[in-house]
């Protein structure tokens, strides 16, 4: 589904992304794991065409998308969740949601009432102000807004970031369940207990490298990733 | 001198300010769209206001200066400026977004004397006037005092406009996605949105409010050059003390703008052209960041 080749990313003059190279196949989800200023994000702006990178290539679905722009990205297929989930805050839980709609090349048909499915808390809120939300509802509206693109692959950071653990543990379960209806998912992460139930293959990046790479039971007990992550 | 002041005079006198403030009122939310959607300060708005009187004047007359010309020089003078900013967004600023404000300031700035200069060659320096039609002609008694019948038809367009602009931004997709735009457009790049088109369609509609204003003004004021630069000061004024990119507040700032001015004349007239930015001065001393929210 998609594959990075070799990127080289830099914000103005500073290097931050080093030759990042990963794949993510159809139905996997994969996580990408470092920690804090490691390169994460920009790996998934770089993806995504938010931060285009200077050298290497992305493929996605086939194609060669280096430097195209986020919007063709998306309709090509990819959402994205941003870590500081980026709500429209001046438009309602619904007109965030309405705005993102299209007819995407997911598998999954959603609309407003499916994502209200899947996050039922949500569906009280239609009417109010995104700006209002809670940090965790906004986490929650950031994803569906992502899926009401109806999109084939999820680039999701760090969605667990400052919620209760209540909250992480049903996070999961959401993302599993979309994992089970098909979507593939590359997570962005610090939080390796929760990673790691839920994803088939891991990266580790640090200082803009991926220094390790392999089966995320076999990454958690490598004493070196432990290290890398903090644990 | 307080003997000029009559209860009928001040209303009277109220209601041309009100006027003033719709013709005010349409051009600045236009400068104020813009500025809230693409964070673009179009210092070549007026440029557009005095195109749109001039492009009415030509069709008018070309229609054989009667009702019908007016009416058609309405409606074809906006679009025609809203044809010219498209050609400027196109052309000009749609590679210059992301360029920093002052940046966007003097390039505003040129293309406004461009089209300061491209106005001069191609009407002249001569006055014109616009006639209205005559149903608008004439005044008609409110209150006891003579009120022109076209002060009224602009108290109708007025808000005619607010309302069209409220429906667009508030109830139509493409008004939902340039308030999400004018808040964070990589975002709305990021959900498959082309930024690009509803940034060409947001500068349109603000450049067609300005080509509006130029035409409804027209039968009010001599068509001349120079009309360009008095409007743009006072749309950047109005649009600071309601809020950048606020509609509502556009359209207080406009009220308060006009208003004031109307009665300054009343109250002062050799000093009437300061009352309005007396005005702009207190509101800013109380609050700097305008009546209401701005987009910022
Ligand atoms: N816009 C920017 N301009 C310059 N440097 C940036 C910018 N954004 C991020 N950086 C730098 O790039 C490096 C990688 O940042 P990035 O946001 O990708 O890290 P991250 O792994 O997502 O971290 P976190 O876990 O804290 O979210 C950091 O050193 C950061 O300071
Ligand atoms: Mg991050």
């Amino acid at each position: 589904m998609l594959e990075v080749q070799g990127i080289h990313t830099y914000y103005g003059l500073s290097h931050i992304l080093f030759d990042v190279s990963l794949r993510v196949e159809a139905g996997q989800v994969v996580c990408l794991l470092g920690r804090n200023g490691a390169g994460k994000t920009t790996t998934l702006k770089s993806i995504m065409g938010l931060a285009p990178p200077a050298r290497g290539r992305i493929r996605f679905n086939q194609r060669d998308v280096t430097g195209w722009p986020p919007y063709r990205m998306a309709r090509q297929g990819a959402g994205f969740v941003p870590d500081n989930r980026r709500i429209f805050a001046d438009l309602t839980v619904g007109e965030n949601l309405e705005i993102a709609a299209r007819q995407g090349p997911g598998a999954e048909k959603w609309d407003r009432e499916r994502v209200y499915d899947l996050f039922p808390a949500l569906r009280a809120m239609d009417r109010r102000r995104g700006g209002l939300l809670s940090g965790g509802e906004q986490k929650m509206l950031a994803i569906a807004r992502a899926l009401m693109t109806n999109p084939q692959f999820l680039l999701l950071d760090e969605p667990t970031e400052g919620l209760a653990p209540l909250l992480v543990k049903s996070l999961g379960e959401r993302i599993r369940k979309l994992k089970e209806l098909g979507l593939t998912v590359l997570l962005a992460e610090q939080n390796l207990r929760f990673t790691l139930g839920l994803s088939d293959y891991g990266y580790i990046i640090d200082n803009g490298r991926i220094c390790h790479h392999g089966r995320v039971a076999e990454l958690v007990n490598d004493p070196q990733v432990r290290k890398i992550c903090g644990i | 001198m307080e003997s000029y002041v009559t209860v009928s005079g001040l209303i009277s006198q109220f209601l041309v300010g009100l006027s003033r403030a719709m013709i005010l009122f349409i051009v600045s939310s236009g400068l104020s769209f813009i500025l809230g959607v693409l964070r673009v300060p179009n210092v070549a708005h007026g440029s557009l206001y005095m195109i749109g009187a001039f492009v009415a004047h030509t069709l008018a007359m070309a229609a054989g200066g009667g009702a019908a010309g007016f009416w058609l020089a309405l409606v074809l003078a906006p679009t025609a400026v809203a044809l010219i900013s498209l050609a400027a967004e196109r052309l000009l600023f749609c590679h210059l977004y992301e360029r920093e404000h002052l940046m966007l300031l003097l390039f505003t700035f040129a293309l406004a004397l461009i089209l300061g200069d491209l106005t001069k060659i191609t009407w002249g320096a001569d006055y014109r006037s616009l006639v209205a039609p005559p149903f608008l002609q004439g005044s008609v008694m409110v209150l006891g005092t003579p009120f022109p019948r076209y002060n009224l038809f602009l108290l109708a367009v007025g808000p005619v406009v607010a309302l069209g602009l409220w429906l667009f931004s508030n109830k139509t997709k493409v008004g939902k996605i340039a308030r999400a735009a004018a808040v964070d457009r990589e975002m709305v790049g990021a959900i498959g949105i082309n930024v690009g088109r509803v940034f060409a369609f947001a500068f349109v509609l603000g450049c067609f409010l300005a080509g509006l204003g130029g035409a409804l003004v027209s039968p009010t004021v001599s068509i001349t050059l120079g009309m360009d630069h008095t409007i743009i000061i006072e749309a950047f004024l109005i649009v600071t003390i309601g809020g950048l990119g606020n509609m509502w507040g556009a359209l207080a700032g406009s009220l308060i703008f006009g208003v004031s001015q109307s009665m300054g004349i009343l109250l002062w007239p050799q000093f009437a052209i300061v009352f309005p930015y007396l005005a702009v001065v207190i509101i800013l001393t109380l609050k700097p960041t305008g009546l209401l929210k701005s987009v910022w």
